[in-house]
């Protein structure tokens, strides 16, 4: 290929960025599904419909706005990751209408079990209040007891990897203790512990001691001999093996032990909040429920998957960071 | 420069356990490598030469027999005595610089070898690589990488398996020739593992020939020739007919 071809095609992006139906496609859906919201009139007496109107009116106006600037030379790098979202945008458009439909506003599904979308939103604009307080709850139980049982099962894990009397005595005990439910202790700990605080930092950080201890025992002891050959005929100290060649080398199985550690704490967390802890995401959920109140624990539901992906993405985040040595790391 | 230090093999036999029986790898072995001499082993694939260099290094105790370094027991591994393996085994999580300083690294000499690092790593045609993972690297790159961390830490013994295996037959020529001057300049022992006849009989100034596992001396065959040496010359030439016929190779003529 001669030069001038080359730069021609590496030029042509640039001088004309291309059109982006998809992205026209969901900004008119979005404005069409606001069109519906507020004109179609609600079967029964609902509240927040205007406000779900605007906003799903502003994003699509967003959406268009980002179609049109695509097109500019200049801005096109920077929206190419909203581009690739285009038919996603397009489908929650489609989505968001068929849900508006058959509940708001042909009433096909039994209503106290399924919410319409304007009430999930009246949810967050009136009772926002004591859904961050449950948020914040949650997050202050989980962190401390992910943490502590993930720090705890890192050392233990290299402990046990490392040392062949500390593999020997605990090997048996995680063996059997291990893959028992972390939430079966539940009854012990509600009893041990004199605060149900207390407990269920218990709980949570058993949840996830398991899986970051076998995994990165696993890790350690599969570390290849030569690895330790290598540094060993360099002068180096067993401690400098630990730190410098086990620990390093293990890295990737230890990664996969906080996501599963990660998982199991979550899943703790909310039956804990739900049996012992009056606050918190679970709680919430388990309070609406019992107040028939469906849109809220809905709501609350939402903000639980919200909290638990955005927990996976920065455990995600971390691992690129430090295992960027690898090759072909799965993307989150 | 170091001083090379003088090394004895006496009477070194070993054994793996295979299976419950005893798989015999070295028989008998027994030499002495001058201060600064360039020893090379040379013996078929299996014969035992890797595992001569793990005795000699301090990596596992012989069956039998006494290694001696300066006339001290070898009694484990020592930075004095390094082996460059013959997998590159380089740390994947590490850069080839971090690599390369393994070795100060796990001694605390990090600042003070800076200027080694670096020499290092240019002798062995890396600094642009500095930074690169070793993922990143050919097979032959990998392995200058490895001869760099061991380079660093200004060995007294510097063992070499089969270090210029992988590489391509023009950087195997070049390589021949840093290797010899850097053996020249640092005046190391080096123990050269190798399988082919003409790079042990262009490099070294003894050659030893071993044996079919277990590997026995068969020969200790000593190279006079000046360096730089040339290929073709008919003492080389002689003795590369020599050891063929000792290892049942030799070529009809
Ligand atoms: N750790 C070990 N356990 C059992 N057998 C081994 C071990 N290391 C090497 N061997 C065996 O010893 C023999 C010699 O190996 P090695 O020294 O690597 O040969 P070379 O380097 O000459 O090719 C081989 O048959 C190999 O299978
Ligand atoms: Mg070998």
């Amino acid at each position: 290929m001669s030069a001038t071809t080359l730069g021609a095609r590496i030029a042509a992006p640039a001088a004309r960025a291309p059109f982006w139906p998809s992205g026209w496609a969901a900004g008119l859906a979005w404005i069409g599904t606001a069109a519906l919201i507020s004109l179609w009139p609600d079967a029964d007496d609902l509240g927040r419909s205007w406000e779900l109107a605007v906003l799903a009116a502003g994003f699509g106006a967003a959406i268009q706005a980002g179609a049109i600037a695509a097109t500019l030379p200049a801005l096109a790098p920077r929206l190419a990751p909203l581009r690739a979202a285009g038919p996603w945008l397009l489908v929650l458009a489609l989505a968001l209408t068929a849900w508006e439909l058959v509940t708001a506003k042909l009433d096909w599904l039994p209503r106290p079990f399924f919410a319409a979308p304007q009430s999930i939103l009246e949810v967050f604009t009136d009772d926002y209040a004591r859904l961050g307080e449950s948020v914040w709850r949650s997050v202050l139980l989980v962190v401390p007891g992910y943490a502590l049982g993930a720090s705890i099962g890192f050392l233990f894990g290299v402990a046990m990897g490392w040392s062949r009397l500390v593999g020997y005595w605990a090997h048996p005990v995680v063996r059997l203790i291990g893959p028992l439910p972390a939430t079966a202790w539940l009854p012990i700990a509600f009893f041990a512990f004199t605060s149900s605080r207390g407990a269920s930092t218990f709980l949570i950080a058993l949840a996830s001691f398991f899986p970051v201890t076998v995994l990165t025992w696993s890790g350690v002891s599969a570390v290849s001999k030569s690895y330790y050959d290598v540094a060993r005929t360099m002068g180096a100290t067993p401690w400098f093996l630990v730190r410098k060649v086990a620990v390093p080398a293990a890295m990737p199985s230890v990664f996969v032990g906080l996501f599963v550690g990660l998982g199991a704490s979550f899943s703790v967390l909310v039956v804990a909040e739900m049996m012992g802890v009056k606050a918190g995401l679970g709680w919430y959920m388990q309070w609406a429920q019992g107040w028939a109140a469906y849109a809220n624990m809905y709501a609350a539901l939402l903000v639980l998957a919200l909290m638990c992906s955005s927990a996976v993405t920065l455990l995600f985040r971390l691992r690129d960071h430090l295992l960027s040595w690898q090759k072909g790391l799965v993307r989150w | 420069m170091v001083n090379g230090a003088r090394l004895e093999v006496r009477g070194v036999s070993h054994a793996f356990a295979l299976e419950k029986r005893a798989l015999p790898v070295l028989e008998d072995i027994d030499f002495t490598a001058e201060p600064g001499e360039f020893v090379a082993l040379l013996g078929p694939s299996g014969c035992g030469k890797s595992t001569l260099l793990r005795l000699v290094a301090g990596l596992e105790p012989p069956t039998e027999g006494r290694l001696l370094v300066d006339g001290r027991e070898i009694t484990g591994t020592d930075p004095s005595r390094t082996i460059m393996f013959q997998d590159p085994t380089l740390f994947p999580w590490r850069t080839v610089r971090g690599n390369a300083q393994i070795g100060p690294e796990a001694r605390g000499t990090l600042r003070a070898d800076a200027g080694r690092i670096d020499d290092a790593l240019s002798l062995v045609g890396l600094s642009a690589f500095a930074e690169a993972l070793p993922h990143q690297l050919s097979g032959g790159m990998a392995q200058r990488a490895s001869l760099a961390r061991a380079l660093v830490n200004q060995p007294r013994v510097l063992m070499l398996d089969e270090p210029l295996g992988k590489l391509d037959s023009l950087t195997r020529l070049a390589m021949q020739r840093e290797l010899v001057a850097l053996w020249e300049r640092e005046g190391f022992t080096a123990l050269l593992v190798t399988h082919d006849v003409e790079e042990a009989l262009l490099l070294a100034d003894r050659v030893l020939v071993l044996s079919d596992r277990p590997a026995r001396i068969r020969a200790d065959i000593r190279v006079e020739q000046q360096r730089p040496r040339r290929r073709d010359h008919p003492g080389l030439v002689a003795r590369r007919e020599e050891i063929l016929g000792l290892l049942g190779l030799a070529e009809a003529t």
